[in-house]
């Protein structure tokens, strides 16, 4: 690890402020910033302490939704029993991720803010436009078993590793922010992570030392809540393609169908138009033709790239499941 | 890239200063003097940060006094900002029944008790804890009198080798409190009704950050079920 200077501000406009500095990182839970620090594929020079902020409560919001505060832990906000109740869907992806030591310590914003897994990122030998910009991607040509099927480009083909941030995508969660110049914003989640086209170091419309300050959700969505994850192992490993979905049927038939997918892209995948697919379709029949252009609809421009072939089918596969479990109830 | 470095260089006063604040340990002096600095310093930096190489010069290295609540003591250190958690606890305090296994948070080995919760002590800095309370392995006998975990892990032979047996107890200690808090896992069936028993699944689930290469999971999960009947 390269040696770096450590503060921690007592108020968030104050650590937007310090980690605004050139080379300075915020640092919550640390889990994966630490990994990667050791690793000297992050380097910062200044670590800015966002612990000891507050901003760790679950709180109702005037339009019924709920405001999670940046630093509520995974572990409890998957316990919350509002989130357990209303927000099924949430509790399941966050449960369906990590271990419990690292949930108990991982954060809702650093869940957000977490990097790719792809193999050629954490080695340093290699050549990859995200650690370094320009030098090109060793996963195009290379073992991309785990690698993006839709929205990747030429420059990268790295997935976002996070089940959390998919059903934040489900949810239309938005995202709170307060920068260096205390100025406050909120991003709604669909524009939070940035697909890699040209420039796949910049992962998030966060500008530098921009701080989260909470993850709001809206009013609850009703219907069946799904989280179906497929990972190489039953438990402690990341998604190969993952599916959240809120299903709402009445008298057998889908009234409202929303979707999103983990594992496929650079960021958490969600197709609306594709859901409008499955309205009026019989819940249940994963395998007509309204489940199909739905399917379709979401793999629109998919392309593997050798070894995440697999991923196109089941994608599919993973889908259809998910859609039956939740006509199971 | 120049003009950069150069503004950080003015800013070099500073980190004087917060050598010599640190060495006070004084958390709250800390704080307060260098958001002080930094209200002064204009924000620089129209990069992204985003990882890749740091626009600002590398630093030596940096040292911070910080107390830790070790087993119930009060432990006074003063540790380079990069030490992690087990690090701090093995090299600093010579308490060397936590384990460093693979030191990237996937195997369990380092598991230790911060303010009761279970955590990896690989991946976090012994800074981020000042006057927190870290429970580890050596913590949780009385005297010679074992844990029940501890005592239900040797009645089962719940290990082979001993390697990750520190971390499995800590993570056991912490799991059980977690499902006394009523906290769900990824194959508990329904979310919102009451905690049912710790079945073999539930506990295979919930100990998954765990592992062990000596395979003796068998015999760890009947040392768990054990003493999760007799803490109900």
């Amino acid at each position: 690890m390269k040696a770096f200077s450590y503060e921690r501000p007592d108020t968030p406009e104050a650590a937007a402020m310090a980690a605004a500095r050139p080379g300075a990182r915020l640092i919550a839970g640390g889990t994966n910033l630490l990994d990667l620090m050791k690793l000297q594929i992050e380097t910062p020079v200044h670590l800015v302490d966002i612990n000891r902020l507050g901003l760790d409560r679950v709180e109702a919001t005037a339009e019924g939704g709920l405001r999670i505060g940046t630093l509520v832990r995974n572990a409890d906000l998957a316990a919350d029993a509002r989130v357990r109740k209303d927000y099924g869907v949430l509790s399941r992806a966050l449960l369906a991720g990590a271990s419990g030591q690292l949930r108990n310590k991982a954060t809702t914003g650093g869940n957000l803010l977490q990097r790719t897994r792809c193999y050629y990122f954490y080695d340093t030998a290699r050549p990859c436009n995200k650690r370094e910009p320009g030098t090109g991607c060793a996963a195009l040509q290379g073992y991309n078993r785990i690698h993006a099927v839709v929205g990747a480009s030429d420059q990268c083909i790295a997935t976002h590793p996070s089940d959390m941030a998919v059903a934040m995508r489900v949810l239309d969660a938005q995202v709170e922010t307060v920068s260096a110049t205390g100025a406050r914003r909120v991003i709604p989640i669909a524009d939070f992570h940035r697909l890699p086209g040209n420039t796949p170091h910049i992962e998030t419309s966060l500008q530098p030392g921009e701080l989260i300050t909470a993850v709001t959700l809206p009013a609850p969505i009703g219907g069946r809540h799904v989280y179906r994850k497929v990972r190489d192992r039953a438990s402690y490993a990341f998604a190969v393609v993952s599916v959240a979905a809120i299903v709402d049927a009445a008298d057998g038939r889908i009234r409202s169908a929303r979707m999103a997918f983990g594992g496929l892209a650079h960021k958490p995948w969600r197709v609306e138009a594709a859901e409008s697919a499955l309205i009026g379709s019989t819940f249940g029949d994963a395998t007509g033709a309204a489940f199909q252009a739905a399917a379709d609809g979401v793999l629109a421009g998919a392309r593997g790239y050798g070894h995440n072939d697999f991923k196109i089918p089941l994608v599919r596969r993973t889908l259809q499941a998910a859609l039956n479990e939740a006509a199971a109830g | 890239m120049k003009f950069e470095n150069q503004a950080v260089r003015d800013d070099g006063s500073l980190g004087v200063t917060r050598r010599a604040v640190f060495h006070t340990g004084a958390a709250l002096a800390t704080v307060t003097v260098s958001s002080m600095v930094h209200a002064q310093a204009a924000p620089a930096g129209t990069s992204p940060d985003a990882g890749g190489a740091p626009l600002a010069p590398e630093l030596p290295p940096q040292r911070m006094a910080i107390t830790l609540d070790i087993n119930g003591q009060a432990r006074q250190l003063t540790v380079d900002t990069r030490t992690t958690l087990l690090d701090a606890l093995r090299e600093n305090l010579q308490l060397t029944g936590t384990k460093k296994g693979c030191d990237h948070g996937q195997c369990g080995a380092c598991t230790v008790l911060i303010e009761g919760r279970r955590t990896n002590a690989c991946l976090t800095l012994a800074v981020m804890h000042d006057g927190q309370a870290v429970t580890t392995i050596e913590g949780l006998a009385q005297g010679d009198q074992l844990h029940p975990i501890q005592t239900a892990f040797l009645k089962h032979d719940g290990f082979q080798c001993g390697y990750c047996t520190p971390g499995q107890i800590c993570s056991t200690a912490g799991m059980l409190a977690e499902v006394k808090m009523g906290m769900p896992s990824h194959v508990t069936r329904d979310l919102n009704a009451p905690a049912g028993p710790l079945t073999d699944e539930e506990i295979r689930e919930r100990m998954s950050g765990n592992l062990c290469r000596c395979s003796a999971y068998p015999n760890i999960v009947a040392a768990i079920k054990d003493v999760s009947g007799a803490a109900a």
